[in-house]
């Protein structure tokens, strides 16, 4: 079968970053530099959070008297055809996405975890098992099959957090379930074999353990995907309902307002979105490098 | 001979597994919506002033209340003979529907498959054989931006600027408004194609780029490419003879496995650009709960991201004897 020859998806790369940069260990920056962009990524990502949840209120403010203003000192993005603060809508906007991308990666990271230590240590007929579903979960294009789960529950921010969830873990799946199989063949997993330890000990005590580290920087890598397909399933209208700020939502609204001439209502929370994506993955990669062992050198 | 049988026979019951597997899948998750087709679609006034009886023929025809396994059970031996049930919002068979919109996006989808493949290839390449070049810089930060933008808000801004603001493209459609199918020149079409396309490629590049690249790093760092420097060889004889070969085969399997992002990614650009495909009919039928043509619709990916693996593993055997005698050794 090709599940388990070097088939398509098998010799495919991890497929898990948007990004995939090679661990050079001698590339530019060293591992401070990394490191401190790492945390800084880390605060602004913070802050907007903290901000956009402080300005919800202010988001939803009309204020007839200004509207359809272009980008000025008062109103940095603008404000649209009901005198919402643009900037304000975009903050809450992205605070929004930013919870719905946390929550839906945390989960479909767990259910990676879950199925990677089944397939390594529970045996052939298991591991057909999730080959098998991760075949059937990437056989149909992510952004369609978060549609139908988010349909099936009644749209809304419950629908595209499940749908994002289930459908998000297949790549993170296979790089677990590689690492645990490399695992398998110490001598330490043959002794714990010998002395009787139960499957679940083992995963808990060893496997769970040894893939921590990949399975952060997995985790940590998810978001922008996360991010990015919550974004685009509520601009569709499966998503997130019309009242809540989100990206999705204020790119959706612009779309009416294309011909009018009101450009910044589409491009300042699309460059915002693009921008929190990217501090996203380049955090994701630089903990890879930090957590790769070619990486302690430099 | 029995090998290639045997393999085509794996192949078929593969499929016929998918088939079964995704079929149950949608109609499992579109009977579990608590969306209420009818309402979807009468609206709420309408729905109001119904009477009673009106309300019961409207939701056996939408299927409602109808328990799961016989809806389903009932779907299947009707789809074995080849009858997909008709589409609810578009009042016709839904083989028909699918047929019709897989022809709309063919250009687009091809167009895009094509072109983001064969630059991804370029800039990947060009980019890997110097790494830490200019040229190289270059294109990673494209890529790193790129894969970041949201394809649906690219649309829009190039919509914006390219359509609205400079108005070299029409805004929508694939053919002019009011013009019958019949009548469209292949020049108008290729206007309307071009900015969705665009947008399609454009962000298609950066995965395969960044691919290849790292590909492309590896065979820089291997031991037959210091070899052939040794000798001499180098520039454009060393890329097309040593490096090219080399990438032929993740090349290959990037582009089949991108088929699935260029199909999602039609999605939020036909409903930007209101380009009636595969990706609109998808959003359409989800919205008014047409549920036929939505597991129709799944059915088709499914089968077009299918083909796309199968041809990627036949082509394997094309480029690379190695691969021949393996698949013969495993079957």
């Amino acid at each position: 079968m090709f599940g388990s020859k070097p088939g398509p998806r098998g010799a495919q790369a991890d497929g898990l970053t948007l990004f995939h940069d090679i661990e050079r260990p001698y590339a530019r920056g060293g591992r401070r530099a990394w490191l401190a962009g790492c945390v800084l990524a880390a605060v602004a990502l913070v802050c907007v959070a903290v901000a956009g949840t402080l300005l919800a209120p202010a988001a939803g403010a009309t204020d007839f008297a200004q509207k359809n203003l272009a980008p000025c000192a008062a109103h940095l993005f603008g404000t649209d055809w009901m005198g919402r603060d643009m900037l304000a809508r975009t903050l809450a906007g992205i605070a929004t996405s930013l919870a719905v991308g946390t929550l839906s990666a945390a989960v479909s990271s767990v259910i990676a975890l879950a199925l990677a230590t089944v397939a390594a240590l529970g045996g052939p007929r298991a591991d057909a098992v999730v080959s098998w579903l991760i075949d059937l979960v990437m056989g149909i294009p992510h952004l369609i099959l978060i549609i139908l789960v988010s349909y099936a529950l009644g749209r809304g921010a419950v629908g595209v957090t499940v749908g994002v969830a289930l459908t998000h873990w297949p790549s993170l799946t296979r790089v677990l379930r590689a690492e645990i199989m490399q695992l398998r063949a110490q001598p330490f997993m043959a002794c714990s074999r010998a002395l009787g330890i139960s499957g679940m000990r083992m995963a808990l005590t060893h496997a769970v353990p040894y893939v921590l580290p990949q399975y952060l920087v997995g985790l940590v890598l998810l978001f922008p995907h996360a991010i990015l397909h919550e974004a685009s399933i509520t601009f569709l209208g499966f998503g997130l309902s019309p009242e809540q700020p989100a990206i999705g939502v204020i790119l959706s609204e612009a779309m009416g307002y294309l011909t009018a001439g009101s450009w910044w209502l589409a491009v300042f929370p699309g460059l915002a979105l693009l921008l929190v994506v990217l501090m996203f993955d380049r955090m994701g990669s630089g903990l890879r490098r930090l957590v790769s062992p070619q990486g302690v050198q430099s | 001979m029995i090998g290639t049988l045997r393999y085509t026979a794996v192949q078929v019951a593969r499929f016929a597994l998918l088939m079964v597997a995704v079929s149950i899948v949608t109609f499992a998750l579109v009977s579990a919506s608590p969306i209420d087709p009818v309402q979807a679609n009468t609206g709420q006034a309408a729905l109001l002033s119904m009477s009673a009886e009106k309300r019961e023929q409207l939701d056996e025809r939408w299927g409602v209340g109808e328990p799961l396994w016989e809806r389903y059970g009932q779907w299947a031996s009707d789809a074995i003979r080849g009858d997909f049930g008709d589409s609810l919002r578009f009042n016709a068979p839904v083989t028909e529907v699918v047929a019709d919109r897989l022809a709309g996006s063919a250009l687009l989808l091809v167009s895009a498959w094509l072109i983001s493949g064969a630059l991804g290839l370029v800039l990947g390449i060009a980019a890997g054989v110097r790494q830490g070049g200019l040229l190289d810089r270059a294109v990673c930060l494209y890529c790193y931006v790129l894969s970041a933008t949201p394809t649906f808000w690219l649309a829009i801004v190039l919509l914006m600027v390219f359509a609205v603001q400079l108005g070299w493209f029409p805004v929508g459609f694939s053919v002019p408004i009011g013009a019958s199918a019949a009548t469209v020149s292949l020049a108008e079409r290729l206007h309307h194609l071009i900015l969705p396309a665009l947008t399609l490629s454009v962000t298609g590049v950066a995965n395969i780029a960044l691919h290849t690249r790292e590909k492309a790093i590896d065979v820089m760092a291997s031991e037959y490419v210091r070899l052939a420097r040794t000798r001499g060889e180098g520039g454009m004889s060393l890329v097309v003879r040593h490096v090219l070969r080399n990438l032929l085969l993740p090349a290959v399997t990037l582009q089949f496995t991108s088929i699935s992002e260029i199909v999602g990614g039609s999605v939020l650009v036909e409903q930007v650009f209101s380009y009636p495909g595969l990706g609109q009919a998808t959003v359409t039928a989800c919205l008014g709960g047409d549920a036929p043509l939505l597991v129709g619709l799944a059915l088709a990916t499914a089968a077009v991201v299918f083909a796309g693996n199968l041809a990627a593993n036949l082509l394997y055997g094309v480029i690379d004897p190695r691969m021949r005698r393996e698949v013969r050794h495993v079957r």
